[in-house]
């Protein structure tokens, strides 16, 4: 893990929320609200991946989406290189889409299927260039050599290429207009496990080569592990932890991280045998109706009174650490010196950790280099 | 290589190869349908004989022989091989004319009701909210009315005419298109390739343009298709009731109308307009149901 506390912040989130109505009656009277996002708070260094992690339904990709606004979220602020897009006017927003882009879950929803591979890549630069068709056809030559799809493919629809290769055409496609700032909506949800390794690699290549910074939502937890730098958790449209990657998979803090990484199975079948797993009790509420209090106290194995009564504030309990739970409200307790290691190493070391877990991991990472085709 | 493999090659090289090969696979997939092969033929030979009308009808179709020995002669007279009707006007040759009627109002009406319907419905189905309300409220009045009565009610209005009557027709068969694109629009719009259109920034006209239209077009050229009998009919209809075509124009429900008096006695001046427009229509539904088995990706296995 290389040490980002020191980058400076390109994305900045403060007090997102996104709810989406509820009406009924005739007069679409507004009865409640859909908390999808409800009051996260984060930033995002240049050049990092912060992998976004959460059950089904609590709101990674509605945040994802909201950011890029997509959506228009209710309240709060996004601030992109120190400008706010979500108070931009459109003419304005339109100038800075190029900067910020997206790779979606499902490959083959996200391509317009009549039209050609060509179309598609092509198809953000006739929005924001003014290149000749010569230009232009060299550029997404370019872009498909980048994400390693064989050029002689570029006259074909969507229907005709595998999971993998949808997927390049879509990575190519927001990587057209140079971005910075890439959302990935569970760009691996959607692929065979044997595709998942190539696409993350092609990922972290082009991140590598471009200077690119990922906004990682998924709910693969060793895939977030291998990929992201730093790691936030979600329930119930909040953010509970946020912590770089290898102190939240060795120590975290949050009850709720504690029960989901819990439930990571161990390839090893030594330490597979003595993993305590912690069972949480219950569903999840409603994002309609949230529990008064915090959000997790409905499931919490070590709830307080106080839980059920004030929300807790999402702060900074350790250096880059934030964590919002009340068991932390008088910082971090005292704990062995080996629970907590020191979160800088040396930059270059970034890729050996990922390369030395590959044996306990589910999802390996061997393939560097992407295949042209066969996928 | 041959044109052939050229059109099925696995690599095209250039964007009008591939677009011209996925024409030629779908229309290998049509030319597999016999039924819709013969509605094609129908449809192709009516464009024919309209086109070479002139050449192929015997006769004049507007002035009629000798009323003395020539009125209502039956099918298979020498010369008349369908028979004369009360004018003594050689019916082989106003149908061969009639069919130019025909196409025009068919082709009219396709072309002015389906961009309306795909507009109204397009911008209806994106934008949602108080526009969707307003447009598809409207078209829920146009289809409250029976089409041939407010038909009826727009030509009397215009005054009687075959262009009246194909504005009157077109005004009144745009709804259905109108509601079919919505539907398509809805499931289309919250895709993640419009998002990813949204995001490189794209304004809406030019979503709907470039993304939404050209997906609805296939199930509305099918509608479209499957709704020609209905339009014929309808003009039929119009004419047969004096509003559409005038004397003495040979429009098959006009003729339809004119044969009435004679339906006991002499038939066949009736029934020959009648199974034309039978043919045509049958022909249009056939090739519609042909056209939606390849081109609805829903109804293909």
């Amino acid at each position: 893990m290389f040490d980002t506390a020191n980058r400076k912040t390109l994305i900045e989130v403060k007090g997102l929320k996104m709810y989406f109505p509820i009406t009924s009656g005739l007069l679409r009277r507004r009865i409640g609200d859909v908390k999808a996002v409800d009051n996260v708070s984060f930033t995002v260094r240049e050049g990092e991946t912060l992998g976004l992690v959460g059950e089904s339904g609590c709101g990674k990709s509605t945040c994802g989406r909201a950011i890029l606004r997509l959506y228009e979220p209710t309240a709060g602020s996004v601030m992109i290189d120190g400008q706010n897009i979500l108070s931009m006017p459109s003419d304005r927003l339109r100038k800075m889409r190029p900067k910020m882009q997206m790779v979606f879950q499902d490959p083959q929803a996200s391509l317009n299927p009549r039209m050609t591979v060509a179309a598609i890549i092509g198809e953000p630069l006739d929005e924001h260039t003014r290149m000749s068709g010569a230009e232009k056809l060299t550029r997404i030559y370019e872009l498909m050599d980048q994400v390693g799809l064989n050029r002689d493919f570029a006259n074909r629809y969507p229907h005709e290429f595998s999971g993998g290769q949808r997927q390049r055409i879509g990575i190519a496609r927001a990587l057209a207009l140079n971005p910075k700032f890439i959302v990935c909506d569970e760009p691996i949800a959607a692929l065979d496990v044997s595709i998942q390794a190539q696409v993350v690699n092609l990922l972290e290549e082009l991140q590598d080569s471009l200077g690119l910074t990922y906004l990682f939502i998924s709910h693969d937890l060793s895939m977030v592990r291998h990929i992201a730098d730093r790691v936030a958790v979600m329930y119930l449209g909040q953010i509970a932890e946020l912590a770089p990657r290898e102190v939240l998979y060795a120590e975290p803090l949050h009850p709720y991280t504690q029960a989901l990484l819990s439930a990571v199975p161990e390839p090893d079948p030594e330490t597979e045998a003595t993993r305590q797993r912690i069972i949480l009790k219950g569903d999840v509420p409603s994002p309609a109706n949230p529990p008064k209090g915090c959000n997790f106290s409905t499931r919490c194995p070590r709830v307080m009174d106080t839980c059920r009564v004030h929300e807790p504030a999402f702060r900074e309990v350790a250096p880059d650490r934030f964590v919002a739970c009340h068991l932390y409200n008088d910082g971090l307790p005292p704990r062995p010196a080996a629970a907590k290691p020191a979160p800088t190493k040396a930059p270059a070391a970034r890729r050996k950790p990922a390369a030395n877990r590959t044996t306990r991991k589910t999802t390996p990472g061997k393939t560097r280099k992407p295949t042209q085709q066969g996928e | 290589m041959s044109t052939r493999e050229w059109l099925l090659s696995e690599q095209p090289a250039s964007r009008r190869q591939a677009r011209l090969g996925q024409g030629y696979r779908t229309w290998l997939a049509f030319r597999g349908n016999w039924l819709a092969m013969v509605g094609l033929g129908i449809v192709l030979a009516l464009i024919v004989i309209a086109a070479l009308a002139d050449v192929l009808a015997p006769y004049n179709p507007v002035t009629g022989g000798d009323l003395n020995t020539q009125r209502l002669l039956p099918p298979l007279s020498p010369g008349h091989l369908l028979g004369t009707d009360d004018l003594a006007r050689d019916i082989l040759s106003r149908l061969i004319h009639g069919t130019r009627l025909t196409l025009m109002v068919v082709a009219l009406v396709a072309l002015i009701a389906t961009p309306i319907g795909l507009l109204v419905g397009t911008t209806a189905g994106y934008f949602g909210g108080w526009v969707d309300t307003v447009l598809m409220r409207l078209t829920d009045i146009v289809l409250a009315f029976p089409r041939l009565i407010l038909a009826l009610a727009f030509v009397a209005a215009l005054g009687p005419g075959i262009e009246n009557a194909i504005i009157a027709i077109a005004i009144t068969s745009w709804p259905p298109y109108a509601r079919l694109a919505r539907a398509e629009t809805l499931t289309i719009r919250n895709s993640d390739f419009i998002a990813a259109t949204r995001l490189q920034g794209a304004s809406s006209l030019r979503i709907i343009w470039k993304h939404i239209v050209p997906l609805c077009m296939s199930s509305v050229i099918i509608r479209v298709t499957l709704d020609m009998a209905g339009i014929i009919l309808t003009a039929a209809g119009v004419g047969f009731l004096g509003l559409g075509a005038q004397p003495p124009q040979p429009e098959w429900g006009a003729m339809i109308a004119g044969g009435r008096r004679f339906l006991l006695d002499q038939w066949w001046v009736a029934t020959m307009p009648g199974l034309a427009i039978f043919v045509v229509s049958l022909g249009f539904n056939l090739l519609g149901d042909g056209l939606r088995d390849v081109l609805d990706p829903k109804g293909r296995k």
